[in-house]
């Protein structure tokens, strides 16, 4: 690109530059920074109570009043949206987290480790796979009694596999490049080659894989809520909106349109940014290199 | 850079480094006392790779990537390795740094037995052994700096007691390689094949090491930076008294940095002596195949040429007796298919050894 201006910036700068030239990435930190502030300020923001009833106002579409409606029970759309969205946000980012981090710590040491690591780690991996999620689920989350640290906890620990098997896949072939060779030539312990050689090359494809674990972990949420086993109502989450509101979707779109629409959004954007931050995090010149 | 690319790579062989005439003795006047000439030796060391075959992958066949190899580099030379591609000559080189572990055989560094040695028993020896890698591409992490590359080494070692030490130091490796100091913030990306070979010379060269293993360092490169690159590894010899094994399929490249030169055949060395010998006057006939191969401005040498009909066969299932006999021309039959021919010395104490049952004389009969 332009080099020669490249030069006199520091890297860090850089970096920045090209993620910021990822339109959509730019674009999407805004939309999920309002949102999630919308969200972390709700009680704020939001113009009434989320479990307010209101008996006169029952199911109304859009209204100055009312912005987004009102839902079966005359409780306002918009703040249930902005409280939900709490709940939804935070159980989908930290599961994605969870999960993430824990595939690829196993998909790093079964790649990095190979022979006996690499089969014990893979097998646990396929037995792992071949669990039914959704029953397993629902056993897990009727003992967890529907707190979102606990939420997080049981999703991040189901969702693993495809990051681990990803990462170990990418390890496989960054560990026979000749600049781990290098390193081992110079002495570098396993964790320096691990952690300074190996992983830093394979964040690309976790990053992504992220992303889309968020998606993944806001509708699983959704669906535990749907069978009454996530986060319990009063307390409103995108997910258990969305389900509450399956039977009237015909006649009463906007209690569906507005939670499904934030899902869509917030699940687009966190992958817009994933795919911003790998070109952020892998130089440009891997591509003419490969 | 100005020091190093301008001179002329004139094509003869190198005189010996001050530290190793010719001949086999293991002390010499030259040398201090107590260190022995021999720097690095390899006792028989083989290494096997399994084959995996049938559906279970039992492997009952194995690859002889290196075959039984003997090879001695003494301090301050440059022992040339040369032989078709897959002969085994990077597999012996990162034996040498126990890079690879060889199944069978001993590796002497400094007069120590190293493969028996732990992680870190082998940390200290580390320093004294690097390695020059043939693709300038993939031997930068494309994550890390210049800095941080060249730094590593010297942050593993603990050769600076503080940071501006270790920048100081960076910037002196830098400019030894012939590249600015203000490359250090730079990623590998930014350079050239070249630029980025002398990146990963300076990285070997920061923990200030006795032996390189040089695996094929210009055959990525340009034809125009190759010689530069040549040029830059033999100025640092001359300086800082490093050895070199340098391993290349390029006769002519060889001839101009070797002191000793070594051929290499499917895992066993064929023939090996002091290069100007073997550009002379070369005994083995797959030697002689080799140097008619490479194109050659001196009549005299245009007279051998040797032609090398068919492929070099499978690793895994080597002929028997001579493995070089099924493509020789001058195989006798009864012997060469049945044993396998030791390597010899053609004259005691020429240096000159060759395998061979019926090799060329001195007159290239």
């Amino acid at each position: 690109m332009h080099e020669a201006g490249a030069r006199a910036v520091p890297t860090g700068l850089l970096q920045w530059g090209r993620f910021r030239e990822h339109s959509a990435a730019r674009a999407s930190v805004w939309v999920l920074g309002v949102v999630a502030a919308a969200c972390a300020l709700a009680p704020l923001v939001a113009p009434y109570d989320f479990d307010r009833i209101d008996l006169d106002s029952l199911r109304q579409p859009p209204s100055f009043a009312h912005l987004m409606g009102t839902d079966d029970l005359g409780r306002d759309v918009l703040t249930r949206m902005l409280f939900g969205g709490r709940v939804s946000i935070v159980i989908g980012v930290l599961a994605a987290v969870v999960g993430t981090t824990v595939g690829t710590a196993i998909g790093a040491l079964a790649g990095f480790y190979g022979r006996f690591v690499d089969g014990a780690l893979m097998r646990m991996t396929d037995v792992a796979y071949s669990i039914p999620t959704l029953p397993l689920l629902i056993v897990l989350s009727s003992y967890a009694h529907a707190k979102v640290g606990a939420m997080v906890l049981i999703i991040g620990f189901l969702s693993w596999m495809t990051t681990a098997r990803v990462v170990r896949a990418e390890v496989l072939s960054i560990r026979e490049r000749e600049f781990v060779e290098a390193a081992r030539g110079l002495g570098a312990t396993s964790a320096r080659i691990l952690l300074q050689h190996v992983l830093p090359n394979v964040l690309g494809p976790v990053f992504v894989g992220a992303t889309l674990a968020v998606g993944n972990a806001i509708v699983v949420e959704s669906a535990l809520s749907f069978l009454g086993l996530g986060v319990q109502p009063p307390t409103p989450t995108w997910g258990n909106m969305l389900m509450d509101s399956q039977a009237t979707m015909a006649t009463k779109p906007w209690l569906t349109l507005f939670p499904g629409l934030s899902i869509l959004v917030v699940v687009l954007a966190v992958n817009f940014i994933g795919e911003g931050l790998q070109q952020l995090l892998l130089p440009k010149v891997e591509k003419e290199a490969t | 850079m100005a020091k190093t690319s301008e001179k002329p790579v004139p094509m003869s062989t190198r005189p010996p480094p001050p530290l190793a005439p010719v001949g086999d003795g293991n002390e010499s006047a030259l040398s201090p006392p107590g260190r022995p000439r021999t720097l690095l030796a390899t006792d028989k060391v083989s290494k096997f790779y399994p084959v995996k075959s049938g559906l279970f992958g039992r492997s009952q066949q194995v690859v002889r990537a290196v075959d039984g190899v003997s090879v001695r580099v003494r301090r301050g030379e440059t022992l040339g390795l040369v032989g078709e591609s897959g002969c085994g000559k990077s597999t012996l080189g990162r034996i040498m740094l126990r890079l690879v572990e060889p199944t069978y055989g001993r590796v002497i560094f400094d007069g120590r037995d190293i493969l028996p040695l732990s992680h870190a028993e082998m940390r200290p020896l580390r320093r004294k052994m690097q390695i020059i890698f043939q693709d300038p591409y993939s031997s930068l992490n494309p994550r890390m700096t210049v800095r941080d590359i060249v730094g590593e080494a010297i942050r593993i070692h603990k050769l600076a007691a503080t940071k501006s030490d270790e920048d100081a130091r960076i910037a002196l490796l830098l400019q030894k390689v012939g590249m600015r100091p203000e490359a250090m913030d730079r990623y590998p990306h930014e350079f050239s094949g070249g630029q980025r070979q002398r990146i990963g010379i300076a990285r070997a060269l920061a923990v200030e090491p006795e032996f390189i293993v040089c695996d094929e360092p210009i055959s990525a490169l340009d034809v125009s930076i190759q010689a530069q690159i040549v040029n830059l590894l033999m100025d640092l010899q001359d300086d800082l008294g490093v050895a070199y094994l340098f391993i290349s399929h390029d006769l002519k490249i060889v001839e101009h940095v070797s002191h000793r030169v070594a051929v290499m055949y499917l895992g066993k060395i064929v023939e090996q002596a002091p290069a100007d010998a073997l550009y002379r006057e070369a005994r083995h006939p797959y030697t002689r195949a080799l140097l008619s191969s490479a194109p050659s401005l001196d009549p005299a040498r245009r007279k051998l040429r040797v032609l090398l009909e068919g492929d070099a066969p499978s690793p895994i299932d080597p002929p028997a007796g001579c493995a070089f006999h099924p493509r020789c021309t001058r195989a006798i039959k009864g012997t060469c298919d049945k044993e396998v021919p030791a390597l010899a010395e053609t004259t005691p104490g020429s240096g000159h050894r060759v395998a061979c049952w019926s090799p060329y004389d001195a007159e290239g009969k």
